[in-house]
């Protein structure tokens, strides 16, 4: 080989890289004819968060093949954006997410990344929850210094059941406009969802009753809805700002802050560290209340329904 | 910086041709009026909506305390305003700074490994405080059909150069996509990544010996996604071929050419996996290496073969709190031509050299992490011809161990001390490094 000279090996070169393209082009076009599989009347449903997922599961019924992206042990603002998810969004004609940024660290990659033209942005099949609630704590001020601040709201929406609801009524519509074969299906779905929706709203807010003007103490700012569900006051929140984690100095300033306003107790999700909570019920001799936030956050958080019977009950139970 | 002007050139030039017919010309006018008009009416409506949504977030403020107060109030109605992404139609922008304290035995303005022509500008960094490269990134869709991207890195000693400018397409059918303009080739793993993501100060000796730290080029780039389950990504690109290890293309083809499959995939909840192949042929016609005074030259054919893996750890898949990651890299060149050492006259040259590193970067505690690298390089035997050049190995082979610590106070700010056993030269160097890296401004999601 070292004994040819320069020009000889590039004309090869040449040749050998036009085959490589060749072969490549080749390959592709014989992938392609194999992806172009007829349409099959079940939608792909990519579900960004637990909550979703069963709510898609719930009016979609079987005709629905709904893939959660995410558990509840797992932080929904920190996902990384792992080769498996983008095979799944490749795949999906529809993503129900719940919008307003929450996903901002990985979503928009993914939807780059996968160029599937049925869940971009501003397409039917990019259904976003928070475009259906109304939004708490947008804030007014938009600086980093506040920390991890939502320019569109709190989208921790799924803590205020009476938005599921709403989503619900949004997504069945929007099923319909993706799959209007099966309006009828999705309508009954839906009105049937909503009664037993309405029932168990009706009985959470009776079990609720004492929970009105409870004062208690967040890890995260992740319960506004809850609170304005229940009527409750966040007299503290442990991190310092939102998604900086909390630290001593500043627990030691909430519990101060406590003497003067005292909670009846500190509520944290189920994906969170314990020990800051943990450290405050000690201190405060206040009870430590995990809630699941949403759908498998615990063994009684099977199904929507049970989110919010288990949700409401360790509440009930923190006031004992 | 050249490119930079070649590209205002353009830009200048296409409404100097377009103006040649005066019909069109008037045609142009009034297409201008109809945008300005068509503008002010968007710019009308736009105002009337923001003023709607001042007061209805008043408004919901209002409702918000209200139920506070009264818990079974019946719930205010929906809204049904879409939510945007970004803010209004400004493109995102980022700024990345970047400095570093740096400490060597040796000095780095000399640095050398023996057996590899490095380009003029390679160096394991600089001695005392200084400032690295500032990125400023911006990027949009540009609409429905494409996204657009626009890295300039900013030079402490002055002047600027465009890292990345693409465009890429959203929707494509059968899930292609298309990237063009000046981008990270896809080969390898680390190549894609920027250099604020990266877990160390600097490149493996790899990257930094046989790609000058990172292949960019000019050109088109093909992706296509399988339809399955498991992640399977096929891509090609065709490039201009005029940085290293290629240089100087005079034909009016694509002087480089690449070739590319990644797989990916989860195992169990806590662990996912990434691995890959790939491979870049380029030219090289009179490439410049070593001091300039006078410069190695290079001609001829380029071959870069990578194999890549990435293996994650998060328990329940939160990373949150405490995360692993093992990956590491195997690199391959192969460099068929004619070779003219400084001050000498040129002789064929056939070689194989090679690079690998393996680094682990364990995350202990919310914000702190710790990582290990070791890295290695082989030159391979040049022949008698390139005894006592800059291709001789002189039976050195040219290995580094790094350990690191870094601290983010959130995902916007970094701190990063390192330390580097540098054996790529036959003198051992004792490398320390503190490193800060700072981001302000919408910052986009990262890559696996």
């Amino acid at each position: 080989m070292a004994g040819r000279g320069p020009i000889a090996n590039l004309n090869e070169d040449h040749d050998m890289s036009n085959k490589l393209t060749t072969l490549l082009s080749a390959s592709l076009a014989a992938l392609l004819s194999v992806t172009s599989v007829p349409a099959s009347a079940v939608l792909k449903v990519f579900a960004c968060e637990p909550e979703w997922g069963a709510l898609a599961q719930e009016i979609g019924g079987d005709k629905l093949d709904v893939y959660t992206a995410t558990n509840a042990l797992q932080d929904p603002h920190q996902i990384q954006a792992r080769p498996s998810l983008i095979a799944k969004v490749r795949n999906a004609d529809m993503l129900v997410c719940t919008g307003a940024e929450l996903e901002i660290g990985w979503l928009p990659l993914l939807l780059r990344q996968t160029g599937n033209a049925r869940i971009q942005t501003g397409q039917p099949g990019n259904f976003a929850a928070s475009d259906f609630v109304r939004m708490l704590d947008v804030p007014v001020k938009l600086d980093r210094s506040e920390g991890d601040v939502h320019p569109f709201g709190n989208p921790h929406i799924q803590t205020d059941p009476r938005n599921i609801a709403r989503v619900a009524d949004g997504l069945a519509k929007r099923l319909t406009q993706l799959d209007p074969a099966d309006a009828a299906y999705f309508a009954a779905r839906q009105r049937d969802f909503d009664q037993r929706w309405g029932a168990a709203l009706q009985r959470w807010q009776q079990q609720a009753a004492p929970l009105k003007g409870v004062a208690i103490v967040t890890q995260h700012k992740a319960w506004d809805y809850l609170e304005n569900w229940l009527g409750m006051t966040e007299v503290g929140v442990l991190e310092p700002k939102p998604g900086i984690p909390p630290n001593s100095s500043y627990l030691a300033e909430v519990l101060e802050h406590l003497k003067q306003q005292p909670a009846r107790m500190v509520i944290r999700a189920a994906y969170q560290d314990a020990r800051p909570s943990e450290w405050l019920s000690q201190q405060a001799h206040i009870p430590a209340v995990e809630l699941p936030f949403t759908v498998g956050g615990d063994a009684q958080a099977k199904d929507l329904f049970g989110l919010y019977d288990d949700t409401v009950q360790r509440l009930l139970k923190g006031l004992q | 910086m050249k490119r930079v002007f070649m590209a205002c050139t353009l830009t200048l030039a296409a409404p100097l041709t377009s103006a040649a017919d005066k019909t069109d010309m008037a045609q142009l006018h009034r297409e201008i009026e109809q945008l300005k008009v068509d503008y002010e009416q968007r710019l009308h409506t736009l105002e009337v909506r923001v003023q709607a949504a001042e007061a209805s977030a008043k408004a919901a403020q209002a409702d918000a305390a209200a139920a506070q107060t009264a818990a079974s109030a019946s719930p205010a109605p929906v809204a049904t305003a879409t939510t945007a992404a970004g803010t209004a139609f400004n493109p995102q922008v980022s700024v990345i700074l970047d400095g570093t304290y740096g400490k060597f035995a040796h000095d780095p303005t000399q640095y050398a490994i023996p057996g590899f022509a490095l380009t003029p500008d390679a160096n394991p960094g600089k001695r005392g405080p200084s400032l690295g490269e500032s990125e400023l990134a911006m990027s949009a869709n540009v609409d429905d059909k494409f996204y657009s991207e626009i890295q300039i890195s900013l030079q402490p000693e002055g002047g600027a150069s465009v890292e990345q400018a693409f465009f890429q397409t959203l929707e494509m059918p059968a899930s292609l996509t298309v990237k063009a303009g000046r981008f990270f080739s896809g080969i390898g793993y680390l190549n894609e990544q920027h250099s604020h993501v990266w877990d160390f100060v600097d490149q493996p000796l790899a990257y930094q010996a046989l790609l000058n730290n990172q292949y960019a080029d000019d050109g088109v780039q093909v992706r296509w996604l399988a339809p399955t389950d498991t992640f399977l990504e096929l891509g090609g690109e065709l490039l201009r071929g005029d940085t290293f290890p290629g240089g100087n293309p005079s034909g009016n083809g694509p002087g480089a050419r690449s070739a590319f499959v990644h797989v990916g995939g989860d195992v169990g909840i806590s662990n996912s996996w990434g691995a890959g192949l790939s491979q870049l042929r380029t030219q090289a016609n009179n490439r410049e290496t070593g001091d300039l005074s006078p410069a190695d030259t290079f001609t001829g054919d380029s071959t870069i073969s990578v194999a890549d893996f990435v293996w994650k750890w998060a328990p329940n898949g939160n990373p949150v709190y405490t995360n692993f990651k093992l990956q590491g890299e195997y690199l391959r060149r192969a460099e068929n031509g004619s070779f003219t050492p400084s001050g000498l006259s040129a002789a064929p040259y056939d070689g194989v050299q090679r690079g690998a590193y393996l680094q682990g970067i364990y995350q202990f505690m919310p914000r702190w992490r710790v990582g290990v690298r070791h890295d290695w390089l082989t030159a391979g035997n040049p022949g008698a011809a390139f005894t006592n050049t800059v291709l001789d190995p002189k039976n050195h082979t040219p290995k580094r161990d790094s350990v690191m610590v870094d601290f983010s106070n959130s995902e916007f700010s970094r701190f990063r001390l390192q330390y580097n056993h540098d054996q790529s030269q036959p003198t051992t160097d004792n490398q320390w490094f503190f490193q800060y890296i700072m981001s302000i401004g919408a910052h986009g999601a990262h890559q696996f």
